[in-house]
């Protein structure tokens, strides 16, 4: 199966990926071998085979409920591209 | 001094030979002086030397430990406090990580120095090396090909002799394929052996940390001092921890050692296949019993895994977005523009490419077709593994379908770079340790190594196996010509 | 033509735990911005969720509390998009395997039961808070509430009218407080509610289309919301168009609500198993511990209010809605067991209007349930009437001491004795001639005229039933 510019652009915008026209064929030609690569699951039927999300089917651990942090505002303030008053600023949000 | 093993370095320590401050700048120098292999993003000298300082005073006292004084390198996807933390990408070269990542932390309760952050393929994501922001690493055997990846700068540095020890990270190979074409000892442990807390996520369900060093005999070291569990991990398995180096030396009569049939087709190449047929024989002759087993479905772990990890992958690179760390696109118009240009300008391509196809496997209308599908064949996988063992105790083969290639073979074609990982990404779809140590030279001199599987938590038997294996052969003693 | 109202209800409820359901950061409401957040809040990259168990025990002791089926196994997932509160880029939640499954709650309306299906509950985290004050055109993320755990409560679409919605939610957030599970403060944004709401023509089975209502954060505004919401529903359908499915926002300054087109963009969320937390597995016994200390619950508490101490529905419901106000009525019915119809009285009465003028809770009431206890036993024993109590509550409510004090201080004290109300009595009548003729003369009524007087003569202290009797009396009844 392969896809087109138009879907590529459609999953670009989902993942907020910038790509620009001079991009899309290569992304669109790339992403179609990685696909048609994928496509070789189909040659096994999976009925009744259970999904497998974890390499070992643990259980969750449950911490107790305690505050355990402090207060590390001025420190990741510090990491930011633009903060303020210990807000991170981003451009306006809009709804 | 650079040729020197884990506890050769620790008596040197211990006797006053060389202090950890000495060691330290000896190996600081040497980075230096190799500065064309790129296996370093960052070195800072002050901080390596004042913590060989600190080693120094605890050495004199009695609290110290195998590790204490010596310098390691590691990969650039574990946080370290104060100190940038790139991952490979232009993405986070502003960062300085704010916190230690749980296996570094535990390195440096151990006392060891960190001599430096190695190169790597930008978030993990590469056989080759050479999607790093930061440069191509080049391979000390021939400074014309890849060195691997993605934990290329750890292979290097460790195969060059410019660190004693590192780190790596392996998610579908990343560890032992570098190690193979670098010629190092390299084990990625079973899933929730060691801490991912601060070790920058590419899968969360595949990315283990391990160590890459010399020999088995040092692995068994760095790896005892990187495991444990780890309450910050959900992942993280609350088991005992074997003494690694105390079965290294076991006698390896009566272990039964599976050959799956399926790795040795017409695809592996003739030379690396009858160089991996000699290491068996050697195993033979140590007492140990080869047998045939079957991997029926290991031809879908490349695929099950190019949607498996894409899919983490693309959810967890989300949090790279320009609003409170790392880097922000100098102009935007509005918020989504400020998104799209951060991602698209801080990523690379194959991240990129990454990122599309996770979001492409995760969205309404493909879930059930790729994501579920691949999460079935992973269980297929993973249950294939399980009827092995009720055969053989380790399973061994090829590392890699062939040794190190030229620099740009590959890095146009996706799907063949991806292929690379054939024999490896299987293992970290069912989560089970794996390593690679060096087991011949092909005919262009570049290493050759030697894959071994072993069940859930078993590394002891995996390093044991190495070790006999290493005292009986010299294929990881061998160093490229000039370190 | 005559229109049915649909109505469901998705309600965010943030549990009371003391760190966050993924961190070890506080929750405590209105910290200083981002002081709040630690690595895994603010999504370092390296950072891992670990879950919080107090989270899921609230979780499970709601469960039990609408008789719902807990899944022992539940997981968690991730749900992908991007917005700046949001600092992982993805939500973790729970999609396809809930903590909470099927169960219901009764409400009352009108006088009659109605059950309301509750189709899940799940367990997910808070996003952090966009701040629009102009920073320089931009905005101000503050991450504070990020990762507080929340159960989101999803009905069935079961309510039929705006009275029907509120109602339903105000049964939620009377059973959370009761398990102590949220504090139910709707200002500070811990119990928040989305609306769901489509009309159809009367009789007809399917569903119309339906749009969801945001910001109505008050038991006020949902009604409102609701209402003007089905109004405009109804109008489009008649002038013949047709209902687009969307988000809408209710603004209460205008009595409107109004479509967010910025939410309308395609939504595509790529839920999927957070491979950073691996299933959650309850045992029994956990399950059963949580059951054990369930409290006695709204409904139950009513039902008993009305056997036990022969209260009406109206006075029990009002009691039982709230936790605090019915323990309350039970510690001040404790002091004084003989009168718990008076004692409803004056809960409901004298002090739930006070708490209102006050605008206080109960929990911070100046007059404790010991107090009123002892203020209604007064009234019991005739050492004042219930007119004087009033002025006792007062000054209780203002901090003059028990009641026994106050009567005392301010000389309050009923006059029972005949020996003293006959003089006064006899002077009232003297100098009442003309109305002692008229009463005579077939006008009882003036009896209350008599009474009055010898009240105020006594400044309210005679004892109303004695001075009644020695009227009658000296009047020749």
């Amino acid at each position: 199966m392969s896809i087109n510019n138009e879907d590529v652009q459609k999953i670009a915008h989902l993942a907020r990926l910038a790509v620009g026209p001079e991009e899309l064929d290569n992304y669109t030609r790339n992403l179609s071998q990685i696909l048609d690569l994928v496509e070789q699951m189909n040659e096994v039927n999976t009925d009744g085979v259970e999904a497998m999300a974890h390499p070992r089917e643990t259980k969750l651990r449950l911490r107790d409920d305690a505050v355990t942090e402090e207060n590390q505002r001025d420190k990741f303030t510090g990491l930011a591209p633009a903060s303020e008053n210990g807000l991170f600023l981003v451009p306006k949000v809009l709804d | 001094m650079h040729n020197k093993s884990l506890r050769e370095l620790a008596l040197g320590l211990r006797n006053n030979d060389f202090s950890s401050v000495e060691l330290t700048q000896y190996f600081l120098d040497r980075i230096a002086a190799h500065k064309d292999i790129n296996a370093f993003i960052t070195v800072n000298k002050d901080v390596s030397l004042q913590q060989a300082a600190e080693a120094d005073n605890m050495l004199s006292s009695d609290n110290s430990h195998p590790l204490t004084g010596i310098p390691l390198a590691q990969k650039d996807i574990f946080c370290t406090d104060g100190m940038r933390t790139s991952c490979g990408s232009k993405m986070l070269d502003n960062f300085i990580a704010p916190y230690d990542a749980t296996v570094i932390h535990k390195l440096r309760q151990a006392g060891s120095v960190t001599l430096g952050k190695t190169n790597m393929d930008e978030f993990a994501m590469g056989s080759s090396n050479e999607t790093s922001y930061y440069g191509r690493v080049l391979n000390p055997w021939d400074k014309n090909r890849v060195p691997g990846g993605s934990s290329g700068g750890s292979a290097a540095a460790v195969a060059a002799r410019l660190a004693p020890a590192a780190t790596g990270t392996d998610t579908g190979g990343s560890i032992r394929q570098p190690a193979s074409f670098c010629g190092v000892t390299g084990l990625k442990p079973s899933y929730g052996r060691v801490s991912r807390y601060g070790m920058i996520a590419f899968a969360s369900s595949l990315d283990q940390g391990g160590p890459m060093t010399q020999s088995a005999e040092d692995a068994a070291i760095l790896l005892q001092a990187m495991s444990g569990f780890d309450e910050r991990d959900s992942t993280s398995v609350d088991i005992a921890v074997p003494d690694f180096s105390s079965k290294l030396e076991q006698d390896l009569k009566g272990l039964k050692i599976g050959m799956p049939v399926e790795f040795f087709n017409e695809d592996l190449d003739a030379e690396i296949a009858s160089i991996v047929m000699d290491a068996l024989h050697e195993y033979e002759k140590l007492g140990a019993e080869l047998v045939e087993i079957s991997l029926p479905n290991s031809h879908l772990s490349v695929p099950c895994y190019y949607v498996l990890a894409p899919a983490e992958a693309s959810s967890n690179l989300s949090r790279f977005d320009g609003a409170r760390y790392g880097y922000r696109t100098a102009e935007y118009d509005d918020l989504l523009d400020m998104y799209n240009k951060t991602r698209a300008e801080g990523f690379g391509q194959e991240v990129k490419r990454r990122i599309m196809i996770g979001t492409y496997a995760l969205s309404a209308g493909y879930y059930d077709a790729y994501y579920l599908k691949a999460q079935k064949i992973r269980r297929l996988i993973s249950q294939d593994f399980s009827r092995a063992f009720e055969k053989c105790d380790v399973i061994a083969g090829p590392t890699a379908p062939g040794t190190a290639f030229r620099f740009g073979e590959k890095s146009d074609d996706p799907v063949a770079m991806y292929l690379n990982d054939i024999y490896t990404i299987s293992v970290n779809l069912a989560g089970l340790p794996g390593m690679s140590l060096p087991a011949g030279m092909d005919s262009h001199k570049l290493p050759v190594g030697l894959q071994l599987i072993g069940q859930y938590f078993d590394e002891s038997r995996l390093l044991n196996a190495a070790h006999r294996y290493q005292l009986a052969t010299d294929w990881h003693k061998r160093r490229p010509d000039g370190f | 033509m005559e229109w049915e109202t649909v109505i469901g209800l998705e309600i965010h409820t943030q549990l009371r735990t003391k760190s966050k359901i993924f961190s070890g950061a506080s929750t405590t409401y209105g910290a200083e911005p981002n002081t709040q957040v630690c690595a895994v809040d603010i999504a370092l990259p390296g950072a891992l969720p670990v879950m919080n168990r107090d989270a899921a025990r609230m979780a499970v002791k709601f469960g039990l509390a609408i008789g719902a089926k807990i899944n022992q196994t539940s997981i968690f997932d991730r749900k992908n998009y991007f917005y700046p509160d949001l600092p992982k880029g993805y939500q973790i939640s729970q999609l396809h395997l809930p903590i909470v499954g099927k169960g219901s709650i009764t409400i009352d309306i009108d006088g009659k039961k109605k059950v309301i299906g509750i189709t899940r509950a799940h367990l997910e985290e808070d996003a952090g808070k966009s701040l629009h004050e102009d920073y320089h055109g931009m905005t101000g993320i503050d991450l504070n509430r990020a990762g507080t755990p929340l159960i989101e409560i999803v009905s069935e679409p079961d309510m039929r009218s705006a009275a029907e919605a509120v109602a339903y939610l105000k049964s939620i957030h009377s059973l959370v407080r009761y398990l102590d599970i949220c504090d139910g403060n709707m200002q500070e944004g811990s119990f928040r509610c989305d609306a769901n709401v489509s009309v159809r023509p009367r009789g007809q089975q399917e569903f119309g289309t339906r749009t969801e209502l945001k910001n109505i954060n008050s038991f006020r505004f949902v009604e409102k919301a609701i209402d003007i919401e089905v109004e405009r529903q109804i109008d489009i359908l008649e002038s013949g168009g047709r209902v687009v499915q969307e988000t809408r926002l209710y603004d209460s300054d205008k009595n409107q609500t109004r479509s967010m087109r910025s939410k309308e963009e395609a939504n595509d969320y790529r839920y999927f198993p957070d491979p950073d937390l691996p299933q959650m597995v309850l045992e029994d016994s956990f399950i059963e511990s949580i059951r054990a200390e369930l409290p006695e619950l709204p409904d139950a508490r009513c039902q008993r209010f009305i056997t036990e101490y022969g209260l009406s529905d109206y006075d029990a419901g009002t009691l039982t809605a709230n936790r605090e106000l019915a323990d309350f009525y039970e510690q001040a019915v404790a002091a004084l067991p003989a009168q718990p119809k008076l004692i409803a009285n004056w809960v409901n009465g004298e002090l739930a209007a006070h708490l209102n003028r006050d605008n206080t809770s109960i929990a911070d009431s100046p007059v404790t349930a010991t107090m009123l206890g002892e203020l209604v036993a007064r009234i019991d024993d005739n050492t004042i009437s219930g007119k004087i109590a009033k002025e006792v509550f007062e000054a209780i409510w203002n901090g003059e001491g028990t009641a026994d004090e106050i009567i005392e201080k301010r000389g309050l004290k009923q006059i029972s004795d005949d020996s003293a109300i006959e003089p006064i009595v006899d002077e009232i009548l003297a100098s009442n001639p003309t109305q002692i003729e008229q009463y005579k003369g077939g006008n009882t009524k003036l009896l209350g005229f008599f009474v009055g007087q010898v009240m105020k003569a006594t400044q309210g202290k005679a004892n109303p039933k004695q001075v009644n009797e020695l009227l009658r009396r000296k009047l020749g009844d």
